[in-house]
């Protein structure tokens, strides 16, 4: 696999210090995503099975305390309206057993409508909005579901490839009721062209595992006449449960 | 029922504005006695510093308890939430003012580093037990890896450096059994 060849290094954006530039084997014939090579362990994990009391058995707890309810509107807390397609995004986060989460933290972040994200290192010369800066959070209800408003966020040059973008993404962070369960990932459109040509998307290398990442369009989620609804469903697991189909 | 998981993506360089907050590396409530401070540097294969990286640090409270407590994104100065989180600087390092755990002696530490396609989970000892399933399994040369060094007239402070690869390299970890509390199927 592409992992094992030569790896060219650019730099900047998702794909930041990457390697790909040449064509690869994944399904749009660009080369997945494999990361930052001095950054990998050499060593493979060490597997650890967990003791009952184990700190890892159990993981932070988040309330009203850390997130307030206009937080999970991110076209709010600025003096006007972001440019964009105004979207809702909504699912429920479950466990491997198909258990809601409950009460558990969802960050949200993204570029805003032309592609750009309020970043030092990111030079894209895409204006910056002023009344958007792309983090949310929330915290699941007792079904385990979580809602954000927001903006569809523009596609972005990937420099790690000649003439590649980025589809349209939203980063999330999540929190399960283990600390093992720890999720960090991204959330893309449906219908999206430029899915197959993106090294990042690619580079989750099972079909169906890369699905999983693909919102659906559901007008039970909308907000008439004011915003269109994606629906994203996420399933914690273990670090292990995706290992291989990630190709690490 | 078995759900598939999610994938991992790769955090990207751009989380600054939403993951980071004030305080996260002040998990210790302001002035207590007990604070202790764990310090140092992720460092990459060749040796380089590596910024712009998420550590997240999450233990039990000095009496041993894991219940945790919400309030570690606003804090308020006095709760012990057991949950910190830091982001390594321009040179790599991080700080981490916390509570002595009780119970086993370390802190879990996961790692969302820029240029994987996931994140890592390590240990921080800050002491090894009598007895440690973990530690027992190492070779004795990796172990060192994942205990925190108290420092020389450093008041209740350790030194504890991460490496990603090559010589040295720290003790990464997988959950076999997935880590997860058993409940009703
Ligand atoms: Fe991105």
């Amino acid at each position: 696999m592409a992992a094992s060849e030569p790896l060219v290094q650019g730099t900047g954006r998702d794909g930041a210090g990457f390697a790909g530039v040449t064509a690869g084997d994944g399904p749009g014939g660009v080369r997945p995503y494999v990361g930052r090579v001095e950054r990998h362990p050499l060593q493979p994990p060490v597997p650890l099975v967990l003791d009952p009391d184990a700190v890892e058995r159990r993981a932070p707890v988040f309330g009203a305390a850390d997130v307030s309810p206009l937080d999970a509107d991110l076209t709010l807390g600025h003096r006007g309206e972001p440019l964009g397609e105004r979207i809702t995004v909504g699912g429920r986060v479950l466990d491997g057993r198909g258990r809601p989460v409950r009460g558990q933290l969802v960050e949200l972040w993204q570029a805003n409508a032309a592609g750009r994200y309020v970043h030092r290192a990111d030079r894209h010369a895409a204006p910056l909005d002023p009344n958007f800066t792309g983090a949310g959070r929330c915290l699941t209800d007792d079904d385990g579901r979580y809602r954000f408003t927001t903006i569809r966020p523009g596609a972005y040059p990937d420099v790690t490839h000649h003439n590649a973008w980025r589809p349209s993404h939203l980063h999330f962070s999540l929190f399960g009721t283990a600390f093992t369960q720890r999720l960090v990932t991204q959330m893309y459109f449906p219908g999206d062209p430029l899915l197959p040509h993106d090294s990042i998307w690619t580079s989750v290398r099972d079909a169906s595992a890369r699905r999983r990442l693909v919102a659906a369009y559901d007008p039970g989620l909308n907000e008439p006449e004011r915003s269109l609804g994606y629906r994203w469903d996420i399933v914690l697991d273990g670090p292990d449960a995706t290992w291989a189909e990630e190709g690490r | 029922m078995s759900l598939p998981a999610t994938p991992s993506q790769t955090i990207g360089p751009f989380h600054g504005t939403a993951l980071p907050f004030p305080g996260g590396g002040e998990a210790a409530p302001v002035g207590h006695p007990d604070t202790i401070t764990v310090h140092g540097c992720l460092s990459d294969g060749d040796g380089a510093p590596v910024p712009e990286a998420l550590l997240e640090f999450w233990q039990a409270a000095p009496d041993g308890s894991l219940v945790g407590a919400p309030g570690s994104l606003r804090r308020d100065g006095a709760a012990f939430t057991g949950f910190g989180r830091v982001v390594t600087r321009d040179d790599g390092r991080y700080t981490l003012r916390t509570l002595p755990p009780g119970g086993a002696p370390y802190l879990a530490l996961c790692l969302l580093v820029p240029g994987l396609t996931r994140h890592l989970f390590t240990r921080v000892y800050l002491a090894f037990p009598e007895h440690d399933p973990l530690i027992e399994a190492l070779p004795p040369a990796r172990r060192a890896t994942l205990l925190a060094a108290p420092e020389a007239g450093g008041h209740r402070t350790y030194r504890f450096d991460i490496r990603l690869r090559g010589g040295a390299e720290t003790v990464f970890l997988a959950f076999p059994d997935r880590g997860g509390r058993p409940g009703p199927p």
